[in-house]
């Protein structure tokens, strides 16, 4: 696992010339003046896959909205490719949590895909050829082209994360915004995700995934944010997946964690994570269902 | 009268024509309404619309349709407002926010309504026809007014399809897009707003909500689409407010509000149940033969399992030993396995497989194991 990390990592360097991908500086943000995010600064450079980790309500998704321009800050700055949300939206992708949608919604796999071009082709217009067509290959590129005509209800946990990929896709985006994309889905799919998450970051763009699987960080990530409320620190996997940093972002409860040094991260990163569930107060609005 | 002498009276058609406009506007701006969960968003503003009516009829002295809808409208609005004030400035959820302000609302219309009635005021007579709906009140200007607003909000529709469909899926993607979700989300609920007002004067503001919710969850059970939806949804509300119009007026003392909501809730009744895909009895019909297949489908295995203990899959058994491995079914299960051609029966009571049995079984048991 370790030697397949590094590899990833000499294969395409981070682009550190490049303006950075994602830049915070100071960021608060506060639910009933009770902080979910507390002055959290980050860096994240061009070109990198990077995971945000942290225990149940440290504010990952709350971060990932942030980034979004979805939730106001109450402090703080935010900037992405080098300059504010709203002039860059056009090159922004993003992957909403499977669950914040009604799945009945009365429409098409093609159509929610089709979706991806609504930002581009203006107002009092409709999607045309082109865009069902390009709609079309990126549901190839998810292996969901038999489905474009499915009505979404009828689709498993891991076909819609796929439709929402693909939609992502179609956005043709610099830098994509992923909320938890292997929840709750099948083997097959997340490692169908996570080689197209590698396509993408081998073109050069940047990926940022909310993820909660530590098991899988080191071989899926080149890059890490581990944030409980602060930022506790953010940098290349090697140097942020560390037991003593990881024992910072999910708190002192886990008292086995001082075996970590002796055992191999990644199995007792399972026990670790089971044992992090019963964490803070600000869950309902921070990580659940956004 | 004739069904034709109907059509053929000039106010009669007046009236249906005008209910039916109002049912369509109401059907398809209630799609968006379901779809986005604000149906009980629908019903605060139409309760919420009384106090208004009352109030304009007061302060201008005329029951024009205009200046009390336009009175309905503002106090509709207000109680809107006061909904967003609540949630956020208290913690007070969202179906409590709604209860609350529909109570005021309403409360302080069924209070100005009962003390204008008994002031010295003129023509007050007619005015709690917004409580329960009177089409036979239309007037040839009201149906102008609505054919008007009616293809204004048609226009709206197609001019921003793409982004109420987003919204209503979707509205944080739709953020990130850059769509100004705000003032779309405005828009939209805006023209529910205006779908509600103006169908207060056909079935009024107790059973509104009904007429915007009825017709969508009906059309909802027909279609995976959402343009067919919305114009199913036009398409039942037309007719509910047609036909319960000429019901109403057809039967003296029969209110035309409740008779039309009657007639569109035949309708919600009719498509759940038969409608196909979404429809219960559909529903229990697969569920049958699901069952039904399984038990043939257990019946054919555990028979070729007991031929096999005596060393060959054609040893004939009793009904009595499948019925000891699935109980009751079996008898039916062999006499359908039977009519397919898989078992035969062979003296009295006693099942074999056939051939075509045989390998039948052999593939079930190998898919199973797979």
């Amino acid at each position: 696992m370790m030697t397949e990390a590094t590899v990833q990592q000499t294969a395409s360097k981070p682009d550190l010339n490049a303006p950075l991908a994602v830049e915070v500086n100071d960021l608060t943000v506060a639910y009933r003046s009770k902080p979910v995010l507390w002055d959290v600064d980050l860096n994240v450079p061009t070109g990198v896959l990077m995971a945000i980790l942290g225990p149940n309500g440290a504010g990952k998704t709350t971060l990932l909205k942030s980034l979004l321009g979805l939730i106001p800050p109450a402090a703080g700055k935010v900037q992405i490719l080098g300059q504010p949300y709203a002039k860059v939206q056009k090159r922004v992708g993003y992957v909403p949590q499977r669950g914040s949608v009604d799945w009945d919604f009365p429409t098409t796999v093609l159509d929610v895909v089709t979706m991806g071009v609504y930002g581009k082709i203006g107002w009092f217009k409709r999607p045309g050829k082109a865009d069902r067509t390009a709609a079309m290959g990126a549901l190839a590129r998810v292996g969901m082209e038999n489905f474009a005509t499915r009505q979404i209800s009828q689709l498993s946990g891991g076909q819609q994360q796929r439709v929402f990929l693909a939609r992502a896709l179609l956005q043709d985006a610099d830098i994509y915004f992923m909320d938890e994309p292997f929840q709750g889905v099948d083997a097959t799919t997340e490692r169908a995700i996570i080689a197209i998450l590698q396509e993408i970051k081998d073109a050069g763009k940047t990926v940022i995934v909310v993820h909660h699987d530590l098991q899988t960080v080191e071989e899926y990530f080149d890059w890490a944010l581990l944030l409980n409320v602060r930022a506790i620190a953010s940098g290349p996997v090697g140097e942020v997946f560390t037991g003593e940093l990881l024992r910072q972002s999910y708190g002192g409860k886990i008292s086995f964690i001082e075996d970590m040094q002796r055992y191999r991260l990644g199995e007792d990163a399972a026990a670790l994570q089971s044992s992090a569930r019963d964490l803070p107060p600000w869950e309902s609005w921070g990580g659940g269902e956004g | 009268m004739m069904l034709l002498d109907w059509f053929s009276d000039y106010t009669l058609r007046t009236v249906i024509l005008g209910s039916a406009i109002l049912g369509a506007t109401s059907g398809a701006l209630g799609s968006f309404a379901v779809l986005r969960r604000q149906a009980l968003l629908g019903d605060a503003v139409a309760h919420s619309t009384l106090p208004g009516i009352v109030l304009a009829f007061v302060l201008t002295g005329t029951k024009t349709s205009l200046v009390l809808l336009l009175g309905a409208a503002l106090t509709g609005w207000l109680a809107t407002l006061l909904i967003l004030l609540i949630l956020r400035q208290t913690r007070i959820r969202e179906d409590a926010a709604l209860g609350i302000s529909l109570s005021i609302f309403f409360g302080l219309g069924i209070v100005l309504m009962s003390w204008v009635q008994r002031q010295p005021i003129e023509h007050k007579a007619g005015l709690d026809r917004f409580l329960f709906g009177q089409a036979a009140a239309l007037m040839r200007e009201d149906v102008i007014l609505m054919s008007v607003l009616a293809v204004v909000i048609l226009i709206m529709l197609i001019l921003f399809w793409k982004e109420f469909k987003l919204l209503s899926f979707n509205p944080e993607y739709a953020q990130t897009l850059g769509l100004p979700v705000r003032r779309l989300d405005i828009l939209l609920t805006g023209l529910i707003v205006v779908s509600i007002v103006l169908g207060l004067q056909m079935v009024g503001v107790v059973l509104m909500s009904a007429m915007l919710l009825a017709p969508a969850a009906a059309a909802r059970q027909w279609t995976d689409k959402l343009s067919k939806m919305v114009l199913l949804s036009a398409l039942f509300g037309a007719v509910a407010g047609a036909i319960g119009t000429i019901i109403s007026s057809s039967v003296s003392h029969l209110p035309t509000g409740p008779t039309i909501i009657v007639v569109v809730s035949v309708f919600v009744v009719l498509s759940l149940f038969l409608a196909p895909e979404r429809g219960l009895v559909w529903d229990w019909r697969r569920r049958y033969a699901q069952r039904r297949s399984f038990a043939v489908e257990t019946a054919l295995v555990n028979l070729y399992q007991l031929a096999a203990q005596h060393g060959s899959a054609r040893h004939p058994h009793e009904t009595s030993a499948i019925e000891v491995m699935m109980g009751e079914r079996a008898r039916k299960a062999l006499q359908s396995l039977q009519s397919r051609g898989w078992v035969q029966a062979s003296g009295t009571d006693l099942w074999s497989l056939t051939e075509d049995g045989e390998d039948k079984a052999r593939q079930l048991m190998l898919k199973e194991m797979h």
